[in-house]
């Protein structure tokens, strides 16, 4: 099944414990426009081992591996495969090399088979040039046997659930003789008995000679599965080594340890009375028992991993979904919000994550992003005022320090980082009571970030409740007053800002017992 | 735009406006226009007379009312291929109020009525089901029609008052129609809507990004709804125009006129995957189909003939700037 | 839930079956063996059209000129049969196929090297395509006095109880099936349609794959149109005007979703067979055939409706306990 891994003549630095790298990556640079995404970093793989990359968001994890699957061409660095190197212009190439990946989202196909899934791009033929489902079939099952998957080969991918997916997917990568398997997450969506038995199939994987790239926030699951590590943070290479020569605190140091190179507003708080009271938040599937309260000129921080729940409650509290019960109260007044209409009109506002798709509207001119929640007050009788909206659009422009040619340019072609800065810009431009921020410097140059900051400090200053939701340790630190951390839709701790330490952030999120320092 | 900041870091544009005015697609449509009066004028000499022009706009006029509808429905994103039914089926209706006796207002009434709910219909099935609009459209264009053909078989409805003539075949002001005159009427009030207006607004933020719409408070499925009312309402505008004019009812009335009206829009430079377009530009287009139409009809050449032109029209303003680009990819690689 | 999606297209047979049975009992006519064949062999030209639209949507585009491509190509071969009468019938259907793959290619360029929505790239060739019918005819008709008798006699020849044109859609049915289930291309009309980014991952081109589909769909009319043109004994500009929204009807009905990646054969067969039987039933049940479209429009909604309840896709899962109740 497996092929063995073909060892060509390494040179002395290849050589770990007397096995050579498979796939070694020197020197990566990849820039986007305003973003260095990886700079210079190197990763090593090695036949019959698992290496885990660990770093936070934005540390560059996944543009590795749209490098690695050949969707991403770096701009500078090289890729040897077994000691020759190697370029994968297409996702053809990489394939055809043996590297493959299962996705945080399982990229598979709903309405083929099993079997189809697994065999799509090169499945059996009969003599007349068909596909030979039996032949076809009969591999899956194989394949599947394998893997200790109880998976009926000849049902359609959409009834099964999101484990067994991923075993598909699993599959898939054994029927193409992948040599290196890269695997983004793939415990997200698990449940903690699926999760045991994917760790069985990757140490199967490992032991028929694969190279596995394993990527996973939580800590547990690298020390149990891991080989090695390789560290990477804001897009550069920190560190690697053996798994059994470091501890947790090691990793976290690493992964985090940057905090003194990025420098935060200095806040003094003086909070107001409350604004915001939620209490017993619930959705069916997505969170539930969320309460706290929130006021005015605080800063209040949501960790959690990703996957927590906390976009999902923050879109629940802006009027997108409806909670299954929970209240909230604005000013100790109940308020009914079933859209983001409603949302808006009683003073919350939220800057999404998923910029490109729910911030800004691409296509529209700057301004108009601006003023669209606002056109009730630059308008008059429903007419149009071009004069006041440019002035209103000019005003939160100009406070957010907007880059841009011309206020009636396309947002689409700003920068990320100004990008967010519109969108901020229209909420500021309703003037609201509380603003949720999800991510708010996700995929931003460093100058927008340090913005983005200081302008949050100055809003809360100013007396407006802030919610900041945040995967980044350094961020969540930096700028809170107070923090609640998420695990698993709930809310596992609530911390002031003088008891927080990366360290205990990690723990409750990942469910990690104090005990372990 | 006077604007009394000093000191600007950003200008509010770029460009004069009449650089951008030159390099729309209107103006290279108004071109066109141009080209094919000056064509028709020396091809026929019967062409610059002012009774056949007059003749000539009603190959447009009853289109371009669903048109402009249709224009700010297509920027939203959704599409409403039941309108010719719409008209048949509010055809239908006053032409069985007539048989109860029912005087012209009645008839208007009942008319535009029908509009309005075909128009609910197709809008409650997309927003409120959550359906998409082509195949919702394509059903409701089946079932408004099929009704039609229900009630009246091979029969026709004839018989409408005098007074109910005025709409299709009166005239305000010597060769000036009715027709015509709610033609601008309409195009005024579609234009200030789309362009003037906060809910145009919301029509291009959903047609560019529905999910960001929303996310910026708009209520996108109330904007929808709206527009599918007021895509029904036209549909029956144009049905009491086309009824009166033509004196009848019958089932097939306006067969295929959605696939016209459509190629009206995208010929006006509306977007057909939304977000984009104006009502200027499907006033001109409105002109340009009728002009060929009529010219053609002068020199006669027969009107299916301009069918190829309309369609090779269709494809050839959304097909030509993409080859240029191409073109010009290739070269400077 | 999961068995209704299963079920799917045995839903569809089992309201056809209802129907048939419900009309035999007071019409025991209708369901004489040699009704039913006719009422199948008049519903030929919609199950073959249905297929080579079934595989435009399932690519997430929509071939709105079949119609015309169909009264094109039989106005064509109609034309050529006179000119030429001692040309065989199985010529006249290369030819006719050989059209149809020009036109669908036609629409196929447009959308994949153009990169022009399907939709507006086959309105305007359904315009063109009738639009050129009339300049070749110039407007005339061709009547079955001129066509010659071997044309004419080819799809009603009886073989086996069943006229060749039956045979000749259960042929395609039986081949398009394979080409759906057993080819490389077949499976890519259901990736392109239902994750076209996932289908770049695993090398399948989404243009080419779409073009393909528009090539099928081009040829399927072409052949109809031979079909369409010599059972009928007529060609003129006007043939089967509308039709291409009867076939997207029978497409919807029979479950392929409009959105692409979701449909099967035997459900675009059977969505273009529940069509047929309300055609050739409502004059056997005494009701106006006025009602056909009404009731067609109607089983669209109907069929549109229900496929988007069952499709509706779940939110994600988070908490655990949610996490087995789904």
């Amino acid at each position: 099944m497996s092929s063995n891994a073909v060892h060509s003549e390494p040179n002395e630095s290849q050589i770990a414990d007397g096995v050579a790298p498979i796939l070694e990556l020197g020197g990566i640079t990849k820039k986007f426009p305003g973003v260095v995404a990886l700079s210079d970093v190197s990763l090593r793989l090695y036949p019959g081992q698992v290496t885990a990359l660990i770093g936070e968001n934005g540390a560059g994890k996944s543009t590795i591996v749209k490098i690695l699957t050949g969707i991403y061409q770096p701009d500078s660095g090289d890729m040897k495969l077994n000691g020759t190197i190697v370029r994968f212009p297409t996702a053809h190439h990489a394939s055809d090399a043996g590297v493959t990946a299962i996705h945080q989202e399982t990229v598979l196909f709903d309405e083929l088979s099993v079997a189809e899934n697994i065999f799509i791009g090169h499945a059996p033929k009969t003599r007349t040039g068909l596909i030979d489902l039996a032949e076809m079939n009969r591999r899956a099952q194989e394949l599947l046997t394998g893997i200790d998957a109880e998976i009926d080969p000849t049902v359609k991918l959409r009834e099964l659930g999101i484990a067994n997916k991923h075993l598909v997917a699993i599959a898939r990568a054994l029927s193409i003789d992948a040599r290196i398997v890269i695997m983004d997450e793939p415990t997200a969506a698990l449940s903690h008995k699926e999760i045991q038995e994917l760790y069985e199939l990757v140490g199967q994987l490992r032991d028929q000679g694969k190279a596995i790239l394993f990527i996973s926030h939580k800590f547990d699951e690298i020390f149990q599965i891991a080989d090695r590590y390789t560290v990477f943070r804001d897009g550069q290479f920190v560190g690697e080594g053996h798994i059994a020569d470091v501890d947790e605190n090691a990793l976290v140091q690493m992964m985090v340890g940057r905090s003194v190179d990025q420098i935060f507003p200095h806040r003094e708080t003086h909070q107001g009375e409350e604004i915001l009271r939620v209490s017993d938040y619930c959705h069916p599937t997505e969170f539930e028992d969320i309460s706290f309260t929130l006021r005015k000129g605080e800063i209040l921080g949501f960790y959690g991993l990703v996957g927590a729940g906390r976009s999902e409650f923050m879109q629940s509290l802006f009027g997108i979904t409806r909670p299954s019960k929970g209240v909230v109260r604005i000013e100790g007044e109940i308020a009914a919000i079933d859209s983001p209409a409603r949302a808006v009109a009683a003073g919350i506002v939220y800057v999404p994550e998923d910029r490109g798709k729910q911030g800004t509207i691409i296509g529209l001119p700057i301004f108009e992003n601006i003023t669209l929640p606002s056109l009730d007050r630059t308008s008059k009788r429903g007419f149009i005022r071009l004069a006041e909206e440019f002035s209103l659009a000019r005003t939160y422009a100009e406070r957010l320090d907007l880059r841009a040619a011309s206020l009636d340019q396309d947002v689409g072609n700003l920068s990320g980082g100004n990008q967010q800065k519109v969108v901020i810009a229209k909420w500021l431009a309703t003037r609201p009571r509380v603003i949720i921020l999800d991510e708010p410097t996700k995929g931003i140059d460093i100058g927008s970030k340090a913005a983005v900051h200081e302008f949050m400090a100055e809003l809360a200053a100013q007396g407006l409740a802030v919610i900041m939701v945040s995967s980044e340790i350094p961020e969540i630190l930096g700028m809170s007053d107070r923090v609640i951390v998420m695990r698993e839709g709930r809310i596992v701790a609530e911390v002031e800002n003088e008891q927080l330490t990366p360290e205990s952030l990690v723990r409750h999120a990942a469910g990690i017992a104090e005990s372990v320092h | 735009m006077s604007i009394t900041a000093t000191n600007r870091s950003i200008p509010d544009r770029l460009g004069s406006p009449a650089q951008r005015y030159l390099k729309s697609w209107e103006s290279l449509l108004l071109l066109v226009a141009v080209f094919v009066f000056l064509l028709n004028s020396l091809a026929s000499p019967y062409f610059l007379d002012a009774w056949n022009l007059s003749d000539a706009t009603f190959n447009f006029t009853e289109k371009a009312m669903i048109a402009f509808a249709m224009a700010l429905l297509i920027i939203s994103g959704e599409i409403d291929l039941s309108v010719a039914s719409i008209i048949a089926l509010a055809s239908t209706a006053m032409g069985a109020a007539i048989q109860f006796g029912a005087g012209t207002p009645e008839i208007v009434a009942i008319g535009l009525s029908v509009g309005l709910i075909c128009g609910a219909f197709n809008g409650a099935l997309v927003t409120g089901l959550g359906l998409p609009s082509i195949v919702v459209t394509i059903g409701t264009m089946s079932l408004f029609r099929g009704i039609s053909y229900i009630v009246l078989g091979d029969k026709a409805y004839t018989g409408y008052p005098a007074s109910f003539s005025f709409f299709g075949q009166g005239y305000v002001w010597w060769v000036i129609s009715f027709e015509l005159v709610l033609f601008f009427v309409l195009a005024i009030i579609y234009g200030v809507v789309l362009h003037k207006t906060n809910f145009g607004r919301a029509v291009f933020a959903i047609g560019n990004n529905p999910v960001g719409a929303m996310f910026s408070g708009i209520r996108v499925a109330r904007v929808k709804f709206i527009l599918f009312l007021s895509t029904g309402l036209m549909a029956s505008v144009a049905a009491i125009c086309l009824t009166s004019r033509l004196g009848s009812t019958r089932p097939s009335i306006a067969v295929g006129w959605e696939l016209e009206v459509v190629t009206m829009v995208v010929l006006g430079g509306v977007n057909i995957l939304g977000g984009s377009g104006s009502i200027p530009g499907v006033v001109i287009a409105a002109f340009v189909m009728g002009l060929v139409t009529f010219g053609l009809g002068l020199l006669n050449v027969p009107g299916i003939v301009m069918s190829i032109v309309i369609g090779m029209l269709l494809i050839g303003v959304i097909a030509l700037p993409r080859m240029w680009q191409q073109f010009a990819e290739k070269r400077s690689a | 839930m999961t068995l209704l999606l299963k079920s799917r297209e045995a839903v569809l047979f089992g309201a056809i079956i209802a129907l048939i049975v419900v009309i035999s009992t007071r019409f025991p006519a209708f369901v004489a063996p040699s009704n039913l064949a006719n009422a199948f062999n008049d519903t030929a030209p919609l199950i073959i059209l249905a297929l080579g639209q079934m595989a435009v949507i399932l690519t997430r585009c929509i071939d709105l000129s079949v119609a015309a491509n169909l009264a094109l190509t039989g106005m064509v071969v109609a034309m050529l049969n006179t000119a030429a009468p001692w040309l065989p019938a199985p010529a006249i259907i290369m030819i006719a196929i050989g059209l149809g793959a020009v036109m669908g290619s036609i629409n196929g360029f447009f959308v994949w090297k153009m990169r022009i929505p399907p939709i507006v790239v086959t309105l305007g060739t359904m315009t063109i395509f009738r639009g050129v019918i009339f300049l070749i005819s110039g407007g005339e008709w061709i009547n079955a006095h001129e066509m010659g008798e071997n044309f004419k006699a080819f799809p009603r020849a009886i073989v086996l109880g069943l006229p060749v044109m039956s045979w000749i859609a259960i042929a395609i049915v039986a081949l398009f099936y394979l080409l759906i289930t057993r080819t490389p291309v077949g499976r890519a009309f259901f990736a392109v349609g239902g994750n076209p980014d996932a289908a770049v991952y695993t090398g399948i081109n989404v243009g080419r794959t779409q073009f393909i589909a528009f090539l099928l769909s081009g040829m399927l009319a072409g052949l109809t149109g031979y079909l369409w043109v010599a059972r009928y004994a007529v060609a003129y500009v006007d043939i089967a005007a509308g039709f291409e929204l009867e076939v997207v009807a029978a497409c919807v009905i029979g479950g392929i979703s409009i959105a692409g990646g979701i449909g099967s054969v035997g459900g675009a067969v059977l969505g273009a067979v529940f069509l047929g039987v309300i055609k050739n039933a409502l004059p056997v049940v005494n009701i106006s055939p006025f009602w056909q479209l009404a009731i067609s429009g109607s089983a669209i909604i109907i069929a549109v409706a229900f496929n988007a309840q069952t499709q509706r896709s779940k939110g994600r899962v988070i908490l655990k306990k949610a996490e087995h109740a789904t």
